[in-house]
């Protein structure tokens, strides 16, 4: 009785606790509207269908002005894209190199190169972008409190402002950002790219797919980890199921 | 069952015998996990302590490994920790069990000093048990604070400038003090280098008094739910198998809930802005540590004054020190004291609140009363139950009479958990 009354006392103070630190994870007031995700839950993997437009929009959009310095061409492996294709990928884009006479020379990617990177230092970055440094996006959907639902709410967010409010110069209105005042002009428009599998590039379908694959990108092992998990947690609950009558049949001279 | 107090192994292996007569190490370790006797009527609480000595080596053990892999180098730590998570075989598996580890260590510790405190462990005869205890609370929390700024985040970077600020309010010297600590005039690449080599070092130091409160603890035996003392073999069972077949238990269903935090909700203790990479020019909006420092994170932010704030939080451990002092009643067990276990409730209570009111903006309000507030008098609260309510109730508290043994309380039906062990008389004893 007194196991199950500390039980209880426990549960309750570890209840006070978890919404403690969800109420920390809320930024800023604003509330995000969960999405659908594929890979929400225990059981939710990436959809590699989805990550693969996804790179599309960052490759044809985003790029332009965010690097996403911690992924590879070889990464995209991970979300179903053949080898040959990742080549032909990787090798639109140059790197510097220092070939065997010691000469600084431009050569083709490989898929072991990173993505390349719009600008070379922030300040270029910030010179372009009107004073505004547009942030590396490898972590992004980690680097948010509620990552995903934030990036499709923000991408999707784009409003005329309100008449009372007075934007500084430059500024667009983002129902999701906080302080509603955000440097970059709305990113996606519709049909703004071509999705070779047929998707109509709406832009919620576009905001989903690039989260997605920011998702992705932001923790590639995440499959491989739940994956792993299931087997982990149902090897270890059994076990303890074991453990429980060994020490039940230990115990039983005792009693 | 009437030898179950009597040595389990007779060395046999001639070789084994030979060095044993030189070097006792088998028997040493025989007399300490084996034949150790423990009272016959501890309960699933007394789990926490093997668990926080796992949770030790656990550390200790993916520490090593991700020490092999990281680079404490302000330009290049954020990316190895990346790395760690992206590239190396695992090293996500690695990373997340060492950063919730440190988090479940802290429950794990948690647990175990509520346990000490509600059935009175701390006191005599096992004062020094009790302090040594608190040295590796305090080396705890030295220890992961150091951890939390070598992946170089935003909460790494900020955190660190906080915490080390603090001993600017030490009088004259304070600002000289905050320079030594840094290694220049910010938080820097000197910070990150000496954080990495005490980080690593501090581990080794928790193993060393863990060991000497391991031998406190074997020189007088494990206190009991009862906090009475054992009078004969008949009032304790060999370590060996009773209790380490529990304690497998409760590993199990430790490991059980650990791995799924791990595997399935990793991030869910940390914080998003650690995601990203340390800025010094970029201060993020709120500053909160770790989960486990919000009561003395709400301590310090309670006092108005920033030395008196430090000076309490600081008080807030070393109270725990003297509490063998403090609390003069001669029964341990809060069993038997009708009062003070309620007085253990509403600390329990405090102490999460204090961790609310750590967790939140100080000018927020919550249930009509500004958070700032809150803190204070949850503070205010906290050092009463220490300084005022402990002593009073040791003097003044009439407690009711514990059961004349163990032995008895089991075949008389006894009280709580001990019951459990009555529920059939004993047949050998």
């Amino acid at each position: 009785m007194r196991i199950l009354r500390l039980a209880k006392a426990a549960a309750a103070a570890a209840t006070i606790a978890l919404s403690a630190s969800s109420a920390q994870a809320a930024g800023g007031g604003i509330h995000y509207e969960s999405q659908e995700w594929s890979f929400s839950g225990i059981f939710g993997t990436i959809d590699h269908a989805a990550a693969q437009r996804g790179y599309q929009v960052y490759k044809d959009v985003c790029a332009g002005c965010h690097s996403m310095n911690l992924l590879s061409f070889r990464n995209l492996e991970g979300i179903g894209v053949p080898e040959h294709t990742i080549k032909v990928l990787a090798s639109e884009a140059e790197i510097e190199s220092i070939n065997g006479d010691g000469e600084v020379v431009m050569r083709q990617r490989l898929p072991s190169d990173p993505f390349p990177a719009p600008f070379a230092n922030p300040q270029a970055a910030r010179a372009s972008n009107n004073g505004a440094l547009p942030p590396d996006l490898s972590l992004m959907a980690k680097a948010r409190a509620n990552g995903p639902n934030y990036l499709f709410a923000l991408l999707t967010g784009y409003q005329e402002a309100p008449g009372d409010m007075t934007m500084s110069e430059g500024m667009y209105y983002n129902a999701a950002f906080p302080g509603h005042q955000i440097a970059m002009a709305p990113p996606l428009a519709a049909d703004l790219v071509e999705f070779s599998d047929g998707t109509e590039a709406t832009v919620e379908q576009m905001a989903h797919d690039l989260t997605t694959f920011l998702m992705y990108a932001a923790e590639p092992h995440m499959d491989e980890r739940k994956r792993t998990g299931l087997k982990v947690v149902l090897f270890l609950f059994v076990l303890t199921i074991l453990l429980y009558f060994v020490k039940k049949k230990v115990w039983a001279d005792l009693h | 069952m009437a030898d179950q107090n009597a040595p389990h192994t007779e060395i046999t292996n001639p070789l084994l015998k030979w060095v044993d007569d030189r070097l006792p190490l088998v028997t040493m370790m025989n007399h300490a996990t084996v034949d150790y006797p423990c009272p016959r009527n501890l309960n699933y609480w007394w789990n926490f302590g093997s668990l926080a000595g796992f949770s030790l080596v656990l550390m200790i053990a993916t520490g090593l490994v991700l020490a092999m892999h990281y680079t404490p180098h302000v330009d290049m730590a954020f990316a190895s920790v990346e790395r760690i998570m992206r590239d190396v075989n695992f090293g996500w598996a690695i990373r997340f069990v060492h950063m919730n580890g440190a988090s479940f260590f802290f429950i794990v510790v948690y647990i175990h000093i509520f346990r000490g405190l509600y059935y009175g462990s701390y006191k005599s005869p096992r004062e020094i048990l009790w302090i040594l205890g608190v040295v590796i609370l305090l080396l705890m929390m030295a220890t992961a604070f150091m951890g939390y700024v070598l992946p170089w985040g935003q909460m790494s970077f900020w955190g660190a400038k906080v915490i080390t600020n603090l001993f600017s309010a030490i009088p004259l010297v304070g600002e000289s003090v905050v320079v030594w600590l840094w290694g220049g005039f910010s938080v820097d690449n000197p910070t990150l280098n000496r954080f990495f080599a005490l980080h690593f070092l501090l581990p080794f130091v928790i193993l060393g008094v863990v060991f000497l409160h391991i031998v406190a603890l074997h020189k007088n035996g494990s206190n009991n739910p009862l906090g009475i003392d054992t009078k004969g073999p008949q009032d304790s069972i060999p370590f060996h198998p009773y209790y380490t077949v529990k304690d497998y238990l409760g590993l199990g269903a430790f490991m059980t809930i650990f791995a799924a935090v791990v595997f399935f909700a990793p991030d869910y203790m940390g914080h998003a802005d650690n995601y990203i990479e340390a800025n010094p020019l970029q201060t993020p909006p709120h500053i909160v540590p770790e989960w486990y420092f919000l009561p003395f994170y709400a301590i310090l932010r309670a006092v108005p004054d920033k030395l008196f704030g430090v000076l309490a939080m600081f008080a807030a451990i070393a109270v725990l020190f003297i509490l063998p002092w403090l609390d003069r009643s001669p029964v341990r067990s809060m069993r038997f004291r009708p009062v003070s276990k309620w007085f253990f409730w509403v600390l329990g209570v405090d102490a999460v609140l204090l961790g609310w009111c750590g967790a939140n903006a100080p000018d927020d309000v919550w249930m009509g009363l500004q958070f700032v507030v809150w803190s204070r008098l949850a503070t205010a609260y906290y050092f009463l139950h220490f300084l005022v309510i402990i002593p009073y109730l040791g003097l003044f508290e009439r407690p009711k009479q514990p059961p004349a043994s163990i032995a008895d309380s089991v075949l008389g039906g006894g009280t709580g958990a001990a019951a459990v062990a009555a529920a059939k008389p004993m047949e050998k004893a």
